[in-house]
């Protein structure tokens, strides 16, 4: 019979439409999924990054999808604020895979933003943290803009939110 | 719980974002420098998503579709300050625009993850954080440009003479305000407009920038009760063009 355990896996493979090597349960935006108990009815609980993301939708249709890929007729995929996304929610493999990507990781931290966190970013190719803040605002709404000092090269940070 | 009361304090919010977005829009490909374009490009896109989630509680609440709500409606039927519907100028003024309304959009939203309505709660703590970056963005370049070249200090003083009246309208309170205070949704306009006082003067302390006197300033009142500057409605005009073409079509 169908578990969630099983329905995680599928959900593996959708991507983050714009960093294509993240997947949606290493960002944190599937905040949920129940299968009913007959092993009929999927539910699949998500939530945006930012409020206007324009990826949302077509990362939704893709979750869609991919249940109706692997033979699910019943389902219903549901966007909400019900429990709301921060960036803490990146997981470990997540982090990982974004800084491989070249994308600095959010930090972890007490979700009290000050200059502080944002001025002296890990560059994600040298690890140092001579580097600063360029502007809060990036080729996407997720990302920040820094210049690390040592390798004298921009980089882009997953912004901390 | 009063739904009229509810429902004004979310046209009032979603408004002030919508139109704001798409004036902070008009900046893409023309900000005077890069990371500027981009900067108000990305908060314009940051706004229109907020006014999305207020236009989405509006239609859980029996509201129309948001689309219907952001694009069909004439100017005398939009909530919003007449501050964020001013056109943009030249640069320096929308900045101190930005400045003015976003450090009142974040202690609005921060008043909001506190409301005994649960859906604003829920959206005003997402969106906080979103903001916050709107916010360090407005102080950062104040701090800088304020307190650089004669001609920069100049410019911004003036836009900040232009641009207060207006601020001071986004605090008008709606008919419902102790209604809201009461019922505990909002902590009302008043304590709101204390507290954005205080923030903006420990900016404006670390500038050459002068903040008037608000005790000789007249408030320009009006644009929560659907009075507004001849500006709205050719900005609504031109938001809606597509939508009045081909309501259908995908864009």
């Amino acid at each position: 019979m169908l578990t969630k355990e099983q329905v995680l896996t599928w959900l593996e493979e959708v991507k983050d439409p714009e960093i294509p090597v993240l997947s949606l349960i290493d960002l944190g935006v599937i905040t949920d999924v129940t299968v009913a108990e007959n092993g009929e009815k999927v539910k699949v609980e998500m939530t945006p990054t930012f409020a206007g993301c324009p990826a949302m939708d077509y990362m939704k249709r893709n979750v869609e999808e991919v249940l109706a890929k692997y033979g699910v007729q019943d389902f219903e995929v549901r966007m909400s604020f019900d429990k709301p996304w921060d960036s803490n929610k990146v997981t470990a493999k997540g982090r990982e895979a974004l800084k491989k990507f070249g994308l600095a990781p959010p930090p972890e931290y007490n979700l009290i933003l000050d200059l502080d966190i944002l001025e002296h970013v890990k560059c994600p190719y040298c690890d140092s943290d001579n580097t600063e803040l360029r502007t809060p605002f990036g080729p996407t709404l997720c990302r920040s803009m820094h210049y690390c000092n040592n390798c004298r090269q921009m980089f882009e940070q997953f912004k901390p939110v | 719980m009063n739904t009229e009361a509810l429902k004004d304090l979310l046209y009032k919010i979603a408004d002030d974002q919508l139109i704001l977005g798409h004036r902070n829009s008009e900046w893409t490909g023309f900000g005077p420098m890069l990371e500027e374009d981009i900067a108000f490009s990305s908060m314009a896109q940051d706004k229109l998503g907020h006014s999305l989630a207020f236009y989405k509680i509006l239609h859980e609440l029996g509201e129309a579709e948001p689309d219907t709500v952001a694009f069909t409606r004439n100017a005398n039927q939009f909530h919003n300050c007449q501050l964020v519907e001013l056109p943009i100028g030249e640069y320096d003024f929308s900045l101190i625009r930005h400045f003015l309304f976003d450090n009142a959009e974040i202690l609005r939203f921060d008043m909001l993850t506190r409301s005994s309505y649960e859906p604003i709660a829920k959206v005003a703590t997402k969106l906080k954080g979103e903001v916050k970056y709107h916010v360090l963005h407005a102080n950062t370049m104040i701090k800088q440009l304020g307190s650089s070249t004669d001609e920069a200090i100049e410019r911004l003083q003036n836009s900040l003479n232009e641009a207060l009246p207006y601020a001071l309208g986004i605090f008008e309170k709606s008919k419902f305000d102790n209604e809201l205070i009461a019922e505990g949704i909002f902590e009302g306009e008043e304590k709101l407009q204390t507290q954005w006082l205080e923030n903006i003067k420990k900016v404006l302390s670390q500038t050459h920038l002068e903040l008037p006197d608000l005790n000789t300033i007249t408030p320009k009142f009006g644009g929560r009760y659907g009075e507004h500057t001849e500006h709205l409605q050719p900005l609504l005009d031109e938001m809606a063009e597509v939508f009045s073409i081909d309501p259908t079509a995908e864009w």
